[in-house]
């Protein structure tokens, strides 16, 4: 056995020495290993069911895929039935070209057997794939100051800040490890210690800014450091509703992928803030002001990575993190709207909403607003839109989105939610205020 | 001129090899994405944001780097690239390791029985003086040699 730093129990030290079977021992192995490299002291146990980043089953990882053979083969599971990212095709709802879908059979040529592998490791159901399994629909909703094992940065940053669990972003793989043995190292996020903030942020902007821009601005400027927010509450008011629930989910995102934000407090609104208050600050805490002018700074910032500025879009995404119900309803709204305005009874871009398969569920439950939302030639999915541009093909379209997260991590360009209205009701690029 | 750092110990071990250096955050899946599509035996470096390595060989590297950044599942990718021949020798961090890296350089080793020799927190200075191409050894107790 391995000389471990960290303070073991009776029972892990067995299962460390190979007692409780060999795959156990390398599943402890590895969770211990990787809480040492983070000064762990110990193992904390888990609360919550995990969410797993891991929804694809990509060409080139089979390693990883024998590792769950293993897991299964050794009778596995987790201890909770858990969800997992969204998945990366939807034929019947995200328009394809054969060289497409030839480039996502040989791309996503795994699928199958991985989603079979996760139904025996104790996959919630079929329809458990979206980054935001926290939506009412889903079910996968921690509770305050529940301990989890989560990976996916959109979900982590929103179970940390806006409803008070705890856990790290961690890596893919660990948390399926963590989740089988139930327990997680004890360090960063998960302890009282790593959730204070080291940046005062002071929002005095004119009105309330776009959630993604914001976010972005914000992990751009603080990186994987803990930001406490002031000033959002002047727009949002205080306490957690609807709407402002689903703000932060989209600022968290952005704040997480623009930079490493794994949890933020806003004064007055989300839980520990409301508690704990500015003491939640640490004592020498550096302060990060944004105002419109630095709201044009960020998004004039963003590199445009089309080869044609003025393309016509060939598409447009929005919901990235997934949207919840009544993003929807809104959304659908909205476009409505600006339709009718326009003369118009379709939009004139291929646009595609994601959201959670629940959620998409109980939407087409309602008949008349589906019927609506086909009848604008709109199209209503469950897949996880950086999975559908991370190949060449994709990703020299030009595609446009409301997602911050999505420009991070790949070529789609970025407009806010007004801009992305006007181009997909207009046609082209000149229905965008900024060209 | 050669130099001497000291580091943190992750995963040890006694070798030698050729530097490869990035200045910026390593982007594993960006980094290699490619190579594990191509499977040619090469890890030539796709990450298009990546200035400093960007078309370069990775396969068989000593990596010096500040940190890995991304997509949560940068560590499975480590973990496959490893697998299939074409990871780093060792990874050489300024910085203290993050979740990617550690979760890649951890699962290779326990589930796979290959080992990317790594250090950490060798400080700013050693990520100032290593260049692409020069020798490096490292030692079981975390020294560092650069000439």
């Amino acid at each position: 056995m391995r000389q471990y730093k960290m303070e073991l129990t009776d029972e892990e030290k067995e299962i460390l020495e190979g007692k409780h079977g060999e795959v156990m021992r390398k599943i402890l192995e590895s969770v211990v290993l990787y809480g040492e490299a983070f000064e762990a002291k110990r193992l904390l146990p888990i609360d919550g069911p995990v969410h797993l980043v891991t929804s694809f089953g990509l060409a080139g990882i089979e390693i990883v895929f024998d590792m769950m053979e293993e897991l299964i083969d050794a009778g596995l599971k987790t201890k909770e039935a858990f969800t997992a990212d969204p998945r990366p095709i939807d034929y019947d709802n995200v328009e394809c070209t054969e060289m497409q879908k030839k480039i996502f059979s040989a791309m996503y040529r795994n699928q199958e057997r991985y989603e079979a592998q996760l139904k025996k490791l104790g996959l919630k159901d079929d329809n458990a794939f979206t980054c935001t399994c926290y939506m009412p629909e889903v079910g996968n909703i921690p509770k305050n100051g529940q301990i989890l094992s989560w990976a996916e940065s959109s979900a982590v940053v929103y179970a940390n800040s806006v409803i008070g669990a705890r856990t790290n972003r961690t890596s893919g793989i660990i948390e399926l490890l963590c989740g089988i043995i139930g327990k997680v190292p004890e360090f960063g996020l998960v302890t009282d210690e790593g959730r204070r903030a080291r940046w005062l942020v002071e929002l005095k902007t004119s009105e309330l800014p776009n959630a993604q821009v914001l976010g972005s601005a914000i992990g751009m400027k603080v990186v994987e450091d803990v930001p406490y927010i002031v000033g959002l509450d002047r727009f949002l008011g205080k306490g957690i509703n609807n709407i402002t629930a689903d703000y932060l989910k989209d600022m968290g995102a952005a704040s997480a992928s623009n930079g490493a934000v794994g949890l933020y407090h806003v004064e007055n609104i989300t839980p520990e803030a409301v508690e704990q208050g500015r003491a939640l600050l640490i004592r020498d805490f550096l302060t990060y002001t944004i105002d419109d002018n630095e709201i044009k700074r960020v998004i004039d910032s963003y590199p445009v990575l089309w080869t044609d500025l003025n393309a016509k879009p060939a598409m447009c995404f929005i919901g990235c993190p997934h949207l919840s119900l009544r993003q929807i309803y809104d959304w659908i709204e909205r476009i409505s709207r600006k339709l009718s305005e326009a003369g118009k009874d379709n939009v004139s871009i291929n646009t595609v909403l994601c959201a959670a398969p629940d959620v998409i569920l109980r939407f087409k439950s309602d008949g008349e607003a589906y019927k609506k939302l086909t009848d604008m030639g709109l199209h209503l999915t469950y897949i996880c839109p950086l999975m559908y541009m991370s190949n060449a093909e994709c990703a020299r379209q030009p595609i446009i989105t409301n997602s911050n997260k999505l420009r991070t991590y790949s070529t789609a360009r970025f407009f806010p939610d007004d801009e992305v209205l006007d181009i997909i009701v207009v046609g082209n690029m000149q229905g965008g205020n900024r060209i | 001129m050669t130099r001497t750092f000291k580091g943190r110990v992750i995963l040890g071990g006694n070798l030698c090899g050729e530097s490869i250096v990035t200045h910026q955050g390593l982007n594993i899946l960006a980094s290699y994405l490619k190579a594990l599509s191509e499977r040619n035996g090469t890890a030539i470096c796709s990450d298009q944001n990546n200035s400093d390595l960007y078309g370069k060989e990775l396969a068989g590297k000593i990596i010096c780097l500040p940190q890995t950044i991304g997509s949560t599942t940068g560590g499975m990718i480590l973990q496959s690239v490893a697998k299939q021949g074409i990871g780093p020798k060792a990874m050489l961090f300024s910085k203290h390791i993050d979740s990617l890296a550690a979760a890649g350089i951890i699962l290779c080793d326990v589930w796979n029985q290959k080992r990317i020799v790594t250090i950490d927190q060798l400080g700013d200075e050693f990520l100032e003086f290593v260049k692409d191409g020069q020798r490096i050894e490292i030692k079981e107790d975390g020294t560092v040699t650069v000439s």
